[in-house]
């Protein structure tokens, strides 16, 4: 009988099963960040016991760091003592730190990959839910709490419960216009917010085979948003390709190793899953959220949902909830909805093919004068390649801001906020109340290029109809 | 130092309605900005509580009826959203120690037991009884009770689920189990030595 990768990565790594039942599981990775690591740096020098493996531990800056203030001190003077607080402490324990003068920080889910640090057969821990991003790799990659970074830091072990896998096959071709984001809220509005947990999720089919990198970075980021601690794609020659020259991906003979054993990490053709789920590609349209949690989402065509078409009484309670928080009334087009801002970035999407993309509709196009337009590139090296191939200058001359590397409007830690009941458009993964920084502010989430064409019209709109893209006439 | 065996959890409670109560609700990012978990209690669920103007809401956790109430009583998907720990941590320093609900978050679930706070999963009607008792009478007692997975309260008791190693981590007084951790070291340079990434290659 065969093995899913998951299995493989963690029989790999299962150091011993624990008193209370849990594995101990070796984290071969380690990403820190400023927001929660410094509790768990206390609680090391509480016990008086020091970073075990700062090799393998990486720290970056990203949630606070602000996007349009490039020079310390921050103006935000908890912001700077977060950021002096991470220095201390990777400057003390010996871990390497892709700091704000080095050229390498940003978010640290772009960080992790775009320094081939991110590999196949791997498991990475981070404090930090978009974890699951690593996965698109091969990786089984787990977002954990401040305790548990503190476990990671001491032992670079942690405790665990296996996960169930679910196989979700997207097979296919996706229409012009949809992207990695539709396919993931589209499976996160199917199976529910909470459909995965316990499970981690194994993404596959011709479309992820067909899939860049980055674009199975985006839907793995979203894994948790629908439940799944973990998210997965195999890794194959794509993933290769993507890693090989990278700083710390192997080299050399090392390298030709490296591919052999990150091929062997690959779920095998005759092995059982827990679940499987069929989608069909082609059932995929933009898709924006119309609510307050990303499961709460619709096709740019449909109308938002009226309270009794809830199915049960806890989903009526919920459509109400969120068309009251929202101000939207049930049964109305979402498309046409005025926008006030434009937010292009995150985990999620600010990578480079990210804004490629967009750049590539957007020349010689506006953001309407009603809205706020800012495009924040994941890391400093999606900035400077960006800017190398002259991405600003069409973003700029669009009426969008260009920014530094960071975190920004996805969670508001940092100046970029909204004000009021302002509306968002926006690329990041989460629409829950008060997410961008306002607690009457709201977010709808949506493709990066459905962003462009909500900034360009100042509503809700249709990037295909903006942004002149047919459907192929042969379906 | 031995951690306390947590076999039952007794106190009055306070609802906190809905589903899908997420980590951003518990606690806003905006009071994430901080290096010690200390302080975040006065915090815990502060947008629930408070509208933009700073003015008080209508709300459970607002009314002076159901104060000191340590145990949390809510619906399905509990704690979604953010890894962040300062949502339990919060929520203990705000007096909670035993949260029932339909279900909750995976990652929530996990920090919130390594930190001794027993989240137990009952059912809607349990739960909406439960409410329902509480809402009624503030001062009734809830005992939940990780030995017999009991939620027992004036009369009444009604099932809870808890994930077997959970309950065991709790009984035991393993639900911290850095000690344990560090005691496996030995195996841990072992497994290491057989990953070629964990020495760069």
């Amino acid at each position: 009988m065969g093995k899913s990768l998951f299995e493989k990565v963690w029989e790999a790594h299962s150091v011993r099963e624990l008193p209370n039942g849990q594995t101990q599981l070796l984290i071969g990775t380690h990403l820190i960040h400023e927001v929660t690591s410094p509790q768990a740096f206390g609680m090391l020098r509480e016990r008086g016991i020091s970073v075990k493996y700062p090799e393998r531990t990486f720290a970056t800056v990203d949630h606070i760091v602000p996007t349009n203030e490039m020079n310390e001190p921050y103006s935000d003077p908890l912001a700077q003592a977060m950021i002096e607080e991470l220095r201390k402490n990777c400057a003390e324990n010996d871990v390497t730190f892709f700091d704000t003068n080095t050229g390498k920080q940003g978010v640290v889910h772009i960080v992790g990959p775009e320094q081939g640090i991110t590999q196949p057969g791997t498991t990475i821990a981070c404090g930090d839910s978009h974890t699951s991003t690593h996965g698109a790799f091969g990786a089984i990659a787990f977002g954990i709490g401040t305790s548990q970074v503190r476990d990671v830091l001491a032992t670079q072990t942690m405790a665990l419960n296996k996960l169930k896998v679910r196989r979700i096959n997207v097979d296919g071709q996706l229409s012009p216009g949809v992207y990695a984001k539709d396919v993931i809220l589209h499976i996160i509005r199917t199976l529910g917010v909470n459909g995965g947990t316990g499970y981690a999720y194994e993404y596959a089919g011709e479309v992820f085979d067909n899939f860049s990198m980055e674009e199975r970075m985006t839907v793995c980021n979203m894994s948790i948003e629908g439940g799944a601690r973990a998210g997965y794609v195999n890794p194959d020659e794509t993933t290769f390709e993507y890693l090989q020259g990278r700083p710390y991906a192997p080299k050399g003979a090392d390298w030709e190793a490296a591919v052999e054993r990150w091929k062997g990490y690959a779920s095998d053709a005759d092995c059982t899953y827990d679940d499987v789920i069929n989608i069909r590609a082609e059932d995929i349209a933009p898709t924006v959220t119309w609510g307050i949690n990303p499961g709460q989402g619709v096709f740019i065509d449909q109308n938002i949902p009226k309270i009794e078409e809830g199915r049960t009484e806890s989903e009526r309670a919920g459509i109400e909830e969120a068309l009251e928080y929202m101000k939207f009334e049930g049964g109305t087009a979402i498309k046409g909805v005025k926008v006030n801002v434009a937010f292009l970035g995150s985990c999620t999407n600010g990578r480079l093919s990210d804004l490629q993309e967009v750049a590539k509709y957007l020349e010689g196009r506006k953001v309407d004068p009603s809205v706020k337009a800012i495009v924040v590139p994941g890391s400093q090296v999606v900035a400077k390649i960006a800017e190398e191939l002259g991405l600003n200058k069409i973003f700029s001359e669009a009426g969008f801001e260009w920014r530094g590397a960071g975190c920004s409007m996805c969670l508001a830690m940092n100046p970029d906020k909204l004000v009021g009941d302002q509306l968002c458009a926006s690329s990041s993964n989460r629409n829950f109340k008060g997410r961008q920084g306002s607690v009457t502010g709201r977010t709808i989430l949506m493709s990066p290029l459905m962003v462009a064409a909500a900034a360009v019209t100042g509503e809700i709109s249709d990037a295909r109809e903006v942004f002149g893209i047919l459907e192929p006439a042969s379906v | 130092m031995a951690l306390e065996k947590i076999t039952q959890v007794s106190g009055r409670g306070v609802p906190v309605p809905g589903d899908d109560i997420d980590t951003d609700r518990i606690i806003p990012a905006r009071f994430m900005k901080c290096v010690t978990f200390d302080g975040l209690g006065e915090f815990a669920f502060y947008d629930v509580r408070n509208d933009e103007e700073g003015n008080t809401r209508a709300h459970p956790l607002n009314e002076e009826r159901y104060a000191g109430a340590s145990i949390l009583i809510s619906g399905n998907n509990f704690g979604c959203g953010s890894s962040r720990e300062h949502a339990p941590q919060a929520l203990y320093r705000a007096g909670f120690r035993a949260i029932i609900a339909e279900g909750f978050a995976e990652i929530f679930f996990g920090n919130s037991t390594q930190l001794g706070i027993p989240c137990v999963c009952a059912s809607s009607d349990d739960i909406n009884t439960l409410r329902a008792a509480v809402e009624a009478d503030p001062q009734v007692e809830i005992t939940v009770d990780l030995n017999e997975k009991v939620v027992r309260y004036g009369d009444n008791s009604v099932p809870c689920e808890i994930r077997d190693g959970a309950r065991s981590a709790l009984v035991n007084g393993k639900w911290d189990p850095i000690q344990d951790l560090l005691d496996g070291s030995g195996d841990v340079a072992q497994v290491a030595s057989g990953l070629a990434y964990m020495s760069g290659k």
